[in-house]
């Protein structure tokens, strides 16, 4: 059945453009709803970071922002343009190929398992973006590389390849290559779940330099509640696919208003 | 005779066959490899032509002999009116037949890229077309290598069969002197340690020498 997509607007107008919107968005596997009619603002500089047990749809929710996956009904808007659709002869249509690459380059993604290019050093992985894509020239985006592997702490080891790297060195190398791309909301997915405990510390103070040095929207899905609390303006509880609750941290950690929340931070709690 | 008069006499027919295996072997493997480029490539595409082309290509070459596909290239094709000459018609054969394998070793390599390469290319806006280029062959040549060392040591041997159309390869010549000197044992010997020499000291070390390369590519030289 074809969702009518006239009460979707082309575009948001308006003094309060939020950065991100997601707009009625509903994701289903098959018989499972992952997200169900879900709407999220996140306005520009926001961080807003995205808790929840296993399966209630969090990372979901940043794969989707990545167009990685496709939405079932509703609309995603970027910066008050449409994301996951297209105006067409004035009303929204799925987007097409062209459209989504041109779309989702507002969009950089940090991903679990870092997913560097292994047959690249670390400046290479940096330039490869904005070379192929941007079309910047070698020597543009290689000064812009390296600004980046500077703030990230790894411009010493440009050279070497992602297969002699530690986690949490690979993982800022991955930072540094979604920025290079100069996105206007940054997702960190799980980031630090496949760290060793020591170089946790080494990727989180990256994010914190992030957050207070530049004005980027980014939105994050982690199970580390206390840097969560430290660094996030906005905090989204998710649940069965839904947004059980949200606040701000101290709000949302300190005085939880749901049963669902207090038992997911209380389970939480006891497993640290 | 002994085996030196014998290599006199006739070991310049070897080296004036050896050429033309060398000749056929190069252009055959060249063949292969881009028909098992293009078509590993589409086999794994979403467009059913495409495909269906790649499905079509492999299966026949694949499940056919390669001697009944070179007869059906030199003798059946002229029927249609297009006649390629013997050395044309060898080389091709054998690589389209090579090819066909090889491009189920390039379907298998590049499935075999992890599905994070894919994503974190395509987060960087890449087009499908940059990421195959850039990031996700790249990385297959690497996994594939060392079949694709087998396959090509098949090949050579496989050239063999061209003598059958009558190219003046190796194999042709050592028919040739069996014919007329009825020498079986060095005739055939002397083939078949030309044709190990090709394998055992061109072949093998360069396809090893492109793996060490490949790796040092990955930074784990």
């Amino acid at each position: 059945m074809m969702e009518d997509m006239s009460h979707y607007p082309l575009e948001l107008t308006g003094p309060d453009v939020p950065m991100v919107r997601f707009m009625n968005v509903t994701k289903r596997y098959g018989a499972l709803t992952v997200l169900d009619d879900l709407n999220l603002d996140v306005t520009e500089g926001e961080m807003v970071t995205i808790i929840g047990p296993s399966g209630s749809g969090k990372t979901t929710v940043l794969r989707m922002l990545m167009t990685l996956e496709t939405i079932n009904s509703g609309v995603i808007y970027v910066d008050g343009k449409p994301l996951t659709h297209m105006p067409k002869n004035g009303v929204l249509v799925p987007a097409d190929a062209k459209y989504l690459r041109r779309a989702r380059a507002s969009i950089g993604m940090c991903f679990q398992h870092f997913n560097l290019f292994p047959h690249m050093t670390a400046l290479e992985n940096c330039m490869e973006g904005p070379v192929q894509v941007l079309g910047l020239s070698k020597r543009e985006a290689r000064e812009r590389s390296e600004e980046l592997l500077e703030m990230v702490g790894m411009i010493d080891k440009k050279d070497q390849h992602p297969s002699r790297l530690s986690g949490g060195q690979q993982q800022r190398v991955a930072i540094a290559r979604a920025l290079a791309m100069r996105p206007k909301v940054m997702l960190f997915d799980e980031v630090t779940s496949a760290l060793d405990p020591e170089v946790i510390g080494e990727v989180t103070n990256v994010i914190r330099r992030l957050v207070s040095e530049h004005n980027l929207t980014m939105l994050m899905v982690t199970h580390q509640m206390g840097f969560a609390r430290d660094i996030s303006d906005r905090i989204c509880f998710f649940f069965g696919g839904r947004i059980e609750e949200q606040g701000p941290p101290d709000a949302l950690f300190g005085n939880p208003q749901r049963d669902r929340t207090k038992q997911f931070l209380s389970a939480v709690k006891e497993a640290d | 005779m002994s085996y030196p008069e014998f290599l006199a006499q006739y070991g310049g027919r070897y080296i004036d066959g050896a050429l033309i295996t060398a000749a056929q072997f190069l252009l055959a493997a060249a063949l292969a490899v881009v028909m098992a480029l293009i078509m590993g490539v589409m086999k794994l595409s979403a467009n059913p032509v495409s495909k269906g082309i790649a499905v079509v290509y492999i299966e026949f070459f694949r499940g056919t002999s390669l001697l009944v596909q070179l007869f059906w290239l030199f003798y059946v094709l002229p029927l249609f009116g297009l006649t390629f000459d013997k050395f044309t018609t060898g080389f091709v054969a054998v690589g389209l037949n090579l090819g066909a394998y090889g491009a189920e070793l390039v379907r298998g390599a590049i499935q075999s890229v992890p599905k994070g390469q894919w994503e974190a290319s395509y987060a960087l806006s890449m087009s499908p077309a940059t990421q195959m280029r850039r990031i996700i062959l790249p990385q297959a040549f690497v996994a594939m290598l060392p079949p694709w060392g087998n396959l090509i040591i098949e090949l050579l041997k496989g050239t063999a069969l061209v003598a059958l159309i009558a190219v003046s390869d190796l194999m042709f010549e050592a028919r040739q002197i069996n014919g007329s000197t009825y020498l079986s044992a060095q005739a055939f010997g002397t083939a078949l340690i030309i044709y190990y020499i090709f394998a055992r000291f061109l072949i093998t070390p360069f396809m090893r020498w492109l793996e060490r390369a490949m790796a040092r590519r990955l930074g784990r030289g």
